[in-house]
């Protein structure tokens, strides 16, 4: 038997994205969320999960993509860190996919931007691609956004 | 690590801190049987320990230790420096050998000879090598209590530390065994460690006690081994992260309950109501109970002071006497931790530099001994420290004169500093007014830790000193971290929760009355707040918040918390002030840490986030608290009125610039007043000018040099023009104002100092906020050759 893994997946614009599923805590329909006044534009706010204060990341800021059509809904994929419990705001959940580890490519040099900083590389799945999101990069903001308010303080 | 040996080194070093205490005390009183049986007692079990878990170097030290002080417990030998000196390096030695153990198991081997001859020289100092007899007696006693309880296995472990000191020399290991047997060792040996493992199985633990009586004199001893086994049987050792888990889940229970009584208020049930009650009641009780358990007295750390304070007063050569009031009081263990460090560093500090050496005081008539007294106390929900010296205080002009010379500060600063601020550089970083750096102090890193240190845990410090009378440090602490009380508030229709422990008061001010009183610098928003001025911060401005539009800004009453930060009032203007609550408060994730405003998050009553400010955040991002430089804006009233009868009065030019901003400018700069007709306005080169005494004279708005709200339109209509003409080396240039209104002589008290262009700053004059026209800069700013040389011409005020 071909080792494999399993992957969570979901989709955010014409992207299919996955994260090892082990690394997800849970997935939540969108919650309402307190806004974080002066924060960077990718924190789209907090919100309660059970008790626990969990920062959600707009992946769509995140990877510099056009924000959603009004009026749709994101989901909550609630990820596990080395930091703690952490929400990234997807368009759509798809399903939980086992893929061999050789269909595992390298991202290719011509894919540029954001994306493939936060993407560690692609599976070829039978009639599309599947990009696995880099969490523990996707949490670490850029510094400058925050750097600004960051220096006024001390 | 073996449980054993862990329990053993946890229960060694508690034993240590009591051994230093109790030396020092002793010191003091020689003749206190008391503590010097429980210094005994306390070695001999760590001796007993040692030996049990076959560290034979730590048992060897001990013994010795233990050796002296049973001459001492004799009445062969009374305590005094050198044998106090001798017993706490003993305590150190035995320290770092534990050390070594939690690190690596076993201590190193190391040559502690010299010691353990230093107080083989001191037990046989004041006696002849015939006294060994006298523990003699002791034996008959002994062997009747030991066997009683615990027959079995006395006889089996009483051997088994003897046989388990090799390294011990074989005189020594003689005396071991005509004291040890006295003494009964083996329960004591293995009491602890049984007591620790099952708190249930008491009996082993009583044994060993009453087996010391019989040595000691039976009378004293008996009331103190009462007390400390009943307080050993009635406590346990619990994990701490246990209890933090316990306090999270009391946490989240305080929430559940706000929700649950928020839904009560929607519900008639009678039943409901009732148990909604009782889980409030029974969620409150829980709630400080588990708080209690995280409670220490704050005398767990005051333990290691007399120490600190002794070792430091006898290398400075100076006598002080340290007193303590309000040992008991509790405080959070995680705030007990913060707190340690900066006040053993307060403590030396004082020691250092505030107590003077004894013939320096008697010269300043006060007694030899000096005194630090450390108080601490509860009140308004949150621990007051007080450090008091009665040395020499702090010279205010020597720490200026250093402030100026670290260049923290300029001269001119330090002369408008009042005494208070003055005392408070002492915090800055790089500070340090000693003379010669010792290894105590005087390298400057110090005063701005401690204060960074407790600002962290959300407290203050504050400082008074008299000069040649003493010093006293207050530091004000919050109880816990964990669950505070909070004050609600809604800004933006978002909720905010503001740390009781900032807030001073809350002021509301109808429509008319705010349209009236909150005044405008350089179109900074200021509030009067009894005769002083409150800067203002509007809280959705400065968060970028979308307000309801300015339009209903304006109309509805303000509502204002006044805050301090950093020892700054200030004004937050908030839409509406909700209720005070007790939040939680949980800590933002990481991609927040750079966001200064928020000092964590909280969950409300009906399950929503809300964010807590941090004031001191806060007001650094809106600059009422910004660099050190700054800080010389913000003056005591009390010091701005000594000032007062110094200052000269000046006489002002008062005049009015666009809508409701007065200005005024001394009238020494006012060359003549005039008044043109709008129609004599002529331009040259696009710049409007005048006709005037034979001389062009060219205009100046000064409304569209300053941020003003516009002016009026009757203003721009109006046929006259007011002029201000100044003149300077035969060149004069006319300031165009709105009106003038006065010519009045008063006596400038400078309230802020605004840095914008063309304001020097603000004064209150017949109780309006004034600013003070920067002329220079005004014309500069419109004909940069107006001045011909580039030196900068000295500034009005």
């Amino acid at each position: 038997m071909t080792p494999s893994k399993q992957f969570a997946t979901f989709s955010l614009g014409s992207l299919f994205l996955g994260v090892d599923v082990l690394k997800v805590q849970e997935v939540i329909r969108y919650q309402e969320m307190t806004r974080v006044p002066t924060a960077p534009m990718t924190v789209e706010g907090l919100i309660n999960l059970r008790g626990q204060i969990i920062t959600a990341i707009d992946l769509r800021r995140r990877l510099d993509l056009p924000p959603r059509s009004e009026g749709q809904l994101p989901m909550n994929v609630v990820v596990r860190t080395d930091e703690g419990a952490l929400s990234f705001l997807v368009d759509q959940i798809g399903d939980v996919v086992e893929i061999e580890d050789e269909s595992f490519e390298r991202i290719p040099e011509t894919v540029t931007g954001v994306v493939r900083d936060l993407v560690t590389g692609v599976y070829k799945l039978q009639n599309r691609l599947l990009l696995i999101l880099d969490t523990e990069k996707a949490a670490n903001l850029p510094v400058a956004s925050t750097s600004a308010l960051a220096s006024t303080k001390n | 690590m073996d449980d054993l040996i862990k329990e053993f080194l946890i229960e060694s070093h508690e034993n240590l801190d009591r051994l230093e205490r109790d030396l020092v005390e002793l010191e003091k009183d020689p003749h206190d049987k008391e503590t010097l049986s429980s210094i005994f007692r306390t070695i001999h079990t760590l001796k007993g320990s040692a030996g049990f878990l076959g560290y034979g170097q730590l048992e060897a030290v001990s013994h010795v230790g233990e050796n002296l002080l049973s001459r001492m417990r004799d009445g062969l030998l009374v305590i005094n420096p050198a044998i106090a000196g001798a017993l706490l390096a003993t305590v150190d030695v035995v320290r770092k050998m534990m050390g070594e153990i939690e690190a690596s198991g076993a201590p190193e081997e190391r040559d502690y000879s010299e010691l353990i001859q230093l107080l083989d020289r001191l037990k046989d100092g004041s006696s002849n090598e015939a006294q060994p007899a006298t523990p003699a007696p002791a034996p008959a006693p002994a062997p009747a209590p030991a066997p009683a309880p615990a027959p079995a296995p006395a006889p089996a472990a009483a051997t088994a530390p003897a046989a388990q000191t090799p390294p011990a020399a074989p005189e020594e290991l003689h005396e071991d065994e005509t004291i040890e047997e006295e003494e009964a060792p083996s329960p004591a040996v293995v009491a602890p460690v049984v007591q620790k493992a099952a708190p249930v199985s008491v009996a082993p633990v009583e044994t060993p006690k009453p087996a010391l009586p019989a040595v000691a004199p039976a009378v004293l001893q008996e009331p103190t081994e009462h007390r400390s086994s009943a307080a050993s049987d009635s406590s346990i050792r619990v994990d701490v992260s246990l209890l933090d888990k316990l306090m999270n889940l009391v946490g989240e229970l305080v929430l559940a309950r706000n929700q649950v009584l928020q839904f009560t208020s929607q519900h008639q049930d009678s039943a409901f109501l009732a148990t909604a009650q009782r889980l409030n009641l029974i969620t409150t009780e829980l709630q400080g109970s588990a708080m209690k358990t995280r409670m220490q007295p704050i005398g767990n750390i005051w333990s290691k002071l007399p120490r600190v304070v002794r070792d430091l007063s006898a290398s400075c050569g100076k006598e002080i006497r340290l007193e303590m009031e309000g040992k008991e009081t509790e405080l959070d263990k995680t705030i007990i931790e913060a707190i340690k460090d900066p006040l053993t560093h307060i403590v030396r500090n004082s020691v250092d530099h505030g107590i003077e050496t004894p013939e320096v005081r008697e010269a300043r008539g006060k007694a030899a001994e000096g005194v630090l007294k450390m108080r601490a106390f509860h009140e308004g929900g949150q621990v007051n420290i007080e450090i008091i010296d009665d040395g020499g205080g702090i010279d205010l002009e020597r720490v200026k004169a250093k402030a100026i010379q670290r260049g923290i500060i300029s001269p001119e600063q330090a002369a408008r500093m009042s005494d208070h601020e003055g005392l408070h550089l002492i915090f800055m970083p790089g500070f340090s007014t000693a003379e010669k750096i010792t290894n105590v102090s005087g390298r400057g890193v110090g005063m701005d830790v401690v204060k960074t240190n407790i600002e962290k845990i959300g407290g203050t410090v504050d400082l008074q000193s008299q000069l040649g009378k003493g010093t006293t440090l207050k530091i004000k602490i919050p109880l816990t971290l964990a669950i505070i009380p909070a004050l609600i508030v809604t800004s933006g229709g978002e909720r905010f929760a503001i740390p009781q422990i900032s807030l001073l008061e809350l002021v509301r001010l109808e429509a008319a009355a705010a349209k009236e009183q909150i005044e405008f610098i350089h179109g900074a928003p200021v509030y009067r707040l009894r005769g002083k001025l409150l800067p203002l911060v509007y809280l959705n401005r400065e968060l970028k918040l979308s307000s309801g539009g300015t339009a209903t800004e304006e109309e509805r009453e303000v509502n204002i918390v006044v805050v301090q930060a950093d020892g700054h009032p200030f004004g937050l203007v908030v839409d509406d002030i909700n209720d005070t609550q007790e939040i939680v408060v949980k800590p933002l994730g990481k991609q927040l840490k750079g966001v200064g405003c928020f000092a964590g998050a909280t969950i409300m009553g009906d399950g929503k986030v809300a964010l807590i400010l941090d004031v001191l955040g806060l007001a650094q991002q809106s600059r009422v608290v910004s660099e050190v430089h700054d800080r010389t804006n913000h003056l005591d009233s009390a010091a701005a009125e000594a000032r007062k009868n110094q200052e000269q009065k000046q006489t002002l030019l008062l005049f009015s610039v666009g809508q409701n901003t007065r200005m005024a400018i001394p009238l020494s700069m006012v060359a003549r007043l005039e008044e043109f007709s709008r129609s004599s306005v002529e331009y040259s080169g696009g710049n409007p000018v005048v006709r005037y005494r034979g001389q062009i004279l060219p205009l100046i708005q000064i409304a569209n040099h300053l941020p003003v709200s516009p002016a009026a339109v009757s203003e721009a209509e109006n046929e006259a023009m007011q002029v201000v003409v100044y003149t300077e080396k035969g060149k004069s240039v006319g300031l165009v104002v709105g009106k003038i209104e006065d010519v009045v002589s008063e006596v400038i008290t400078e309230k802020r100092h605004s840095f914008g262009n063309g304001i020097l700053g603000s004064i209150v004059v017949q109780n309006h906020v004034t600013d003070l026209l920067d002329v220079h800069s005004i014309i500069r700013a419109f004909d940069p050759s107006f001045f011909p040389n580039k030196t900068n011409p000295s500034a009005a005020a």
